[in-house]
């Protein structure tokens, strides 16, 4: 075996693994992008609990329990966990499977 | 019974901030990955091209003041446009990246139509300061579609463009109709 080939593979496989790890990494950074804007508004909402109605019901009008600010954050970040996040991460993960094969 | 400005704002925001993820999404995993299932890939264009939709429902409502209704009217148009160019460009129809001047032009509508219907000064009240600063921040952000089109492919366009529609929702999310800029009137217009 030359030593040419025999310095490659360990190269090629510390490569794949600095792929994969990336990858993980992507993974990881969008799954968290729901969960930190939940809490985000959640943060916001102990900090001004009389944006939320629920709380404060005095002269409020169905709009208002419509739009909260604090719950609108928490409901999008959930949405974006539980329609979005998801179905990336599996593609993440199909093409790191797609090139290691 | 049409809601009240700020109701509208922070529906508004919502929208901004769950695109504005979608987008930051897209810029860590990347559009190879993005746009492997259709309706991923036509999301931001469709949700673009809603938004237009959405606005001309405001449109409606903002009858109260011309400026208003030529400002809403306009935002509706550009939005549909960018949306509607962003559709062609996802399809393959359109494949030059200077089509991402359309959505610079977009935002710049948008960022002049903030500022030329907001009438009174920056330091009036939080609606006025939030207005004159979501239209400067809009202007400003024109400047990555302009970049995209100009180098294409850069990760600081793609991030800067995302990170605009979080703050746009930021800036939203903070209106309130009567209020000062910092602070609350506790019990007096419901904080």
């Amino acid at each position: 075996m030359s030593s040419e080939i025999a310095t490659t593979i360990p190269e090629r496989a510390a490569r794949r693994r600095t792929r994969v790890s990336r990858r993980q990494l992507k993974a990881l950074a969008v799954q968290l992008l729901g969960p930190l804007t939940m809490l985000t508004g959640l943060v916001w909402a102990v900090a001004q609990p009389y944006r939320i109605v629920f709380l404060d019901r005095d002269g409020k009008g169905a709009y208002d329990y419509l739009a909260q600010p604090p719950l609108l954050v928490v409901l999008v970040g959930l949405l974006f966990a539980i329609v979005i996040a998801p179905g990336l991460v599996e593609d993440l993960e199909k093409e790191e499977h797609g090139s290691a094969g | 019974m049409v809601p009240r400005a700020e109701i509208a704002h922070w529906l508004a925001a919502s929208f901004a901030l769950l695109l504005g993820l979608i987008l930051l999404s897209e810029v860590i995993v990347g559009s190879s990955v993005f746009r492997q299932r259709a309706w991923r890939a036509y999301l931001w264009p469709s949700l673009a091209l809603g938004s237009g939709v959405g606005l001309w429902a405001i449109t409606i409502f903002s009858t109260f003041s011309t400026m208003h209704l030529v400002a809403h009217a306009l935002w509706a148009e550009a939005a549909m446009i960018a949306g509607a160019v962003q559709i062609a460009v996802v399809r393959g129809k359109l494949q030059s990246p200077a089509w991402s001047l359309v959505t610079a032009g977009a935002w710049l509508v948008s960022g002049a139509a903030f500022l030329v219907h907001e009438p009174s000064p920056w330091l009036y009240s939080r609606a006025a300061f939030l207005h004159h600063s979501i239209g400067w921040m809009l202007i400003a952000a024109a400047l990555f579609p302009i970049g995209e089109a100009l180098r294409p492919r850069r990760l600081v366009w793609s991030a800067g463009f995302a990170l605009t529609f979080v703050a746009l929702a930021a800036l939203l999310y903070a209106d309130r109709d009567s209020a000062p800029i910092f602070g609350h009137f506790g019990g007096i217009v419901g904080g």
